[in-house]
């Protein structure tokens, strides 16, 4: 393959050379001539060529077809998803015929109508009736696409399933966290104003806000310390002072949610039990899921192709996309005659150098398995999990002792 | 009506006067007022920028044929820094695909391309003696040039150049913690930008302006050539939509530099919590989508433009359906400006806005089909003369559709879920406007080269040119299709970690060589240009036997385009093979005979 690539373009190369030097000669030669005109020999040459053009460009087309269609994504593994490729496939139907029509419209005439010794073209200027066929027609054809299209796409965005298990699909530069929800079957709140190295989606919890506040303070008495050494009114004074603002700016947001918590008399607990994964996550089949996406840093986007699924990941929005996958992982492997397939999530928005590399597994698999992955995974804060149920077990005992 | 014909004539004694001084380099060549002189300006800085652009998509593809081998021409050109030991750096990667797509886009198919032959063609085609504003225009082409140049310099910024990406989304653009691009790379990047909408802006008033006003006598707006339709709708599309992306820019420019948060919003980077909340990247998307759909279109409609004054003059056989044609310029110059939202299907926007968008950018598919059909209808019962220019026209026309037509299937947003930002969109804006809009580029240059200087461009060396450019246009963006339908995303420095992409190894090779014979054969054209510049045959008066006025000024430029009157004008521009008339072709100066009947109706 190489080697042919590499040898025609060396032919080419050549025959470019050759011809440069025939043109050399010919101008030379010319004085003023009447070089432009075509001749008749060249108009016919480069006529039937557009023609050839017509039958090389279909073959072309067959054959990337035949090596490389084999390669396009397999059937859809989600319910939504076989509505997507039935669309397309009813899309692409039309746009193939009406590319190979055109095609062969375009290039049978150029072809046919090639300038004849002592022809004429026709003097016809426009038709309306022909005119009002061809935009009437094409009118009719996309009023059925869009109607068909627009139709789908509310079926996929509006549909909106009950009881839907939520998974938090969380981006950064340059990996994705996957968050499930403990027994709860809530997920947790997040800001990012919590992220710290122990707590890397920002998780809101009482324990994580403490832990962030007295980062915080040790940090703004550092500050502090700073300040008091620096020559007042000095750069470095001026540049400490600005830092100092912007720590007590972030210790007040952190405060504003634990007076929060005060007012509605109930602590952040939901994400004790919360569940981050990396590398792979798994998911039951024939569940609606709902996927709640949201970044870190810059845009990324969470595309599962097999799934048909996409939406970017927006930092300062929380986006969702809903969907129920239909084949598990074995039954796709079956499918796709590959022992090795495995379904993906990775990033397709632009998003930095290693943008190439921020993918995640996804397994499919019946819900009993599911449970049994999910059981083994740790859960984001197990002190304050203890704590909970110890509360919980010790308020049954008062009352059964007040029952007494 | 008066005041104006009155001006004209001042205008007319004035440039007698001038007509046959000697002027000095420095206004002839450098700081020209002269709309002929500056449409060269424009065409050779565009096609210089081009070749840059074009290098830097050989250097990527040499990456994605062969991930992570060393080879020496990277190394050449981007030195030890961006390419250690010949291995392209993920981060210049980011940065070529982003200037490549930055220069190709603005530089040569906004500026190279309207500016050329706007520049070129208004005053001539119109009957007019120069642009409304000779000054403006020179000012157009010096902001056009300094913004080329601080692009160009900012390839040689010690963190590289831009890298977001040709559509600098923000986060990514604001922040230099994200990329190193997006430190003073970015900041040149949108100095540049704000430059060119400068040049943008007053070129397009100017040509408004000229279309408007400057028309010769009898040159109605209903006889004005396709071309010049296309140019004044392309104009107004970018006179109202280049502003916002300024705005866009401008915004940015408070965010990257004075701390304002308009698109950025609870943002952990670099293990630090940044202050910024409140702001939305997606207003940036939709500020910069409402110029860049209608840029597109920006740089299609001169496209089209070109092509329907190639395949009507060399068929011999008036363009089918004037009235349809003109018609569906202005219905895709007005649905332009409703479909932007169709770039944002899966950004988080309101499902119910993407309906609507679906809605809209489906119709633009009518009048570009009503196109399409003209073309293929232009061309049956003709008599055709395969010169290089309509061997050009041909294959826009092929092109236009092959890529229109999958415009159909991402203009679905149901399908855009799965396609977007994949090969297959790649594919098709490549196909649709980057092929469309440079092979009517060719053919205009190929057309009109012996209004630009005087001489013809090599016939020979034109078919070889083309076939070469034609082959491989469609070897490396067809295969494409494939990919995207597999699912693999665009913007990838390597597909390595990926065993499912492993498949189309040797298809990146395939498009990797036809993309490097594709910029072999834009070297022949390079030659063929600057050879047949100075040293080619001399035209003749009107070589394509062509009806419109820019044949009747003499082959010489001079000033003021006509010696003597401007010449009146007593038909469109058409009438090719008209039965009774001696030759195939009537210019449109020539009198209407008694009982002739002008235009479509003619017949």
């Amino acid at each position: 393959m190489m080697g042919l690539l590499v040898s025609i373009v060396v032919v080419l190369g050549i025959i470019t050379f050759a011809q440069l030097i025939k043109v050399f000669e010919v101008t030379k030669s010319l004085k003023g001539g009447d070089d432009h005109i075509v001749t008749d020999k060249e108009n016919r040459n480069q006529a039937t060529l557009m023609f050839g053009y017509l039958f090389v460009f279909f073959a072309f087309c067959i054959w990337t077809y035949v090596k490389y269609g084999q390669f396009m994504l397999p059937e859809a593994a989600s319910v939504h998803g076989e509505k997507i490729d039935t669309l397309l496939g009813f899309n692409f139907l039309i746009i193939i015929l009406a590319f190979i029509i055109t095609h062969i419209l375009l290039f049978y005439f150029a072809f046919k109508y090639q300038r004849r010794v002592g022809g004429k073209a026709d003097f016809i200027t426009h038709n309306n009736k022909l005119e009002l066929v061809w935009t009437t027609f094409p009118a009719i054809v996309l009023a059925v696409i869009i109607i068909y299209g627009i139709s789908t796409w509310n079926e996929i965005t509006r549909s909106e399933p009950e009881n839907a298990l939520t998974v938090e699909l969380y981006a950064k530069q340059f990996d994705w966290t996957a968050r499930f929800p403990g027994e709860d079957g809530k997920l947790g709140e997040a800001n990012y104003r919590l992220i710290s190295g122990t707590n890397p989606m920002g998780l809101i919890t009482d324990n994580s806000l403490e832990e962030k506040l007295a980062e915080l303070n040790e940090k703004k008495a550092e500050l502090d310390a700073k300040l008091l050494d620096a020559v007042p009114d000095g750069k470095i004074a001026e540049d400490t002072q600005e830092e100092i603002w912007r720590v007590e700016n972030h210790i007040n947001k952190l405060i504003a949610f634990q007076k929060e918590a005060d007012n509605r008399g109930a602590g952040y607990i939901s994400g004790f039990d919360d569940k981050p994964v990396k590398v792979e996550f798994h998911l039951p089949v024939d569940e609606p899921i709902k996927f709640q996406i949201r970044a870190q840093d810059v845009i990324h986007s969470a595309y599962m192709p097999h799934f048909r699924a996409q939406m970017n990941a927006v930092p300062g929005m929380v986006t969702s996309f809903y969907f129920t996958p239909n084949k598990t992982t074995e039954e796709m492997r079956l499918i796709t005659k590959n022992p090795e397939f495995d379904y993906l999530l990775y990033c397709n928005k632009i998003c930095g150098a290693a943008h190439y590399n921020m993918q995640m597994k996804i397994v499919v698999e019946s819900r009993e398995k599911y449970e049994a992955w999910l059981d083994q995974q740790p859960v984001f804060y197990a002190e304050g999990l203890e704590r909970l149920l110890e509360e919980e077990l010790n308020k049954k005992q008062e009352v059964l002792a007040s029952k007494k | 009506m008066e005041a104006q014909v009155t001006e004209k004539e001042i205008l007319t004694t004035q440039h007698e006067e001038h007509h046959h001084h000697d002027e000095p380099f420095l206004t002839k060549y450098l700081f020209s007022q002269d709309h002929k002189m500056i449409g060269k300006q424009f065409l050779i800085t565009g096609t210089f920028m081009a070749f840059v652009g074009m290098i830097m998509s050989l250097l990527f593809r040499v990456q994605l044929a062969w991930p992570g081998e060393g080879f020496a021409v990277l190394n050449f050109f981007l030195g030890d820094k961006w390419a250690p030991e010949g291995v392209l750096d993920p981060n210049m990667y980011l940065a070529l695909v982003t200037i490549h797509g930055t220069i190709m886009v603005f530089f040569l198919l906004t500026a190279g391309l309207s500016g050329t032959f706007a520049n070129l063609l208004i005053p001539l085609q119109i009957g007019a003696r120069d642009m409304a504003s000779g000054l403006l225009n020179m000012l157009s082409y010096w902001f056009f040039f300094v913004s080329s140049a601080i692009m160009l310099f900012s390839l040689y910024v010690e963190s590289g150049p831009a890298a977001a990406g040709w559509t600098v989304y923000p986060p990514l653009s604001a922040l230099p913690q994200a990329v190193p691009g997006s430190g003073l790379g970015m900041t040149l990047w949108l100095v540049s930008m704000s430059l060119f909408i400068v040049s943008s802006l007053l070129g397009g008033l100017n040509y408004i302006v000229t279309i408007i006003n400057l028309r010769t006598k009898g040159m109605k707006m209903t006889r004005l050539p396709l071309s010049i339709w296309a140019l004044f709708v392309t104009a107004i599309l970018g006179v109202l939509s280049f502003p916002v992306l300024f705005a866009a820019a401008l915004l940015l420019i408070f965010d990257r530099t004075f701390g304002t948060s308009f698109y950025l919003s609870d943002i952990y980077i670099a293990g630090e919590a940044l202050d910024a909340t409140g702001g939305s990247p997606l207003l940036f998307q939709h500020l910069f989508w409402f110029l860049g759909h209608p840029e597109v279109y920006i740089i299609l409609l001169p496209a089209l433009g070109i092509t329907s004054e190639v395949i009507a003059t060399n068929s011999r056989k008036p363009i089918f359906g004037y009235r349809a044609m003109v018609g569906s310029i202005l219905a895709i110059g007005f649905l332009s400006f409703i479909v932007w939202g169709h770039h944002m299907f899966i950004t988080g926007m309101n499902p119910f806005v993407g309906a609507v968008f679906t809605f809209t950018t489906l119709l633009i598919a009518i009048p570009s089909a009503v196109k399409a059909f003209n073309y293929i209808t232009t061309l049956w019962k003709g008599n055709i003369r395969f010169t290089p220019a309509m061997m050009f026209a041909i294959a826009m026309v092929s092109t236009f559709i092959t890529g229109g037509l999958t415009g159909i299937i991402l203009a679905d947003a149901a399908l855009d879920i799965n396609l977007h930002d994949t090969y297959f969109v790649v594919a098709h804006f490549h196909i649709v406007m980057g092929l469309s809009a440079v092979l009517a580029m060719f053919a205009g240059v190929y057309h009109w080269f012996p209004k630009l200087f005087g001489t013809l461009l090599n016939k020979r060396l034109g078919y070889i040119h083309f076939w070469l450019t034609f082959l491989s246009a469609y070897g490396v963006f067809f295969p494409q299709h494939f990919q995207g339908l597999a699912g693999v995303p665009r913007r990838y420095y390597s597909y390595t970690e990926y065993p499912m992409f492993a498949d189309f190894a040797d298809l990146s090779v395939f498009i990797t060589i036809a993309a490097i014979i594709g910029g072999i054969a834009q070297v022949i054209f390079a030659y063929n240009f600057i050879y047949s510049a100075f040293r080619g045959q001399k035209s003749p008066q009107n070589p394509w036997g062509s009806n419109t006025l820019e044949w009747t000024t003499p082959i010489e430029h001079i000033h003021g385009n006509w010696p003597g009157e401007l010449p009146t004008v007593h038909r469109w521009a058409y009438d090719y093979s008209k039965p009774g008339k001696d030759q195939d072709f009537v210019p449109q100066t020539v009198p209407l005979e008694e009982g002739e009947i002008d235009g479509e109706s003619g017949h």
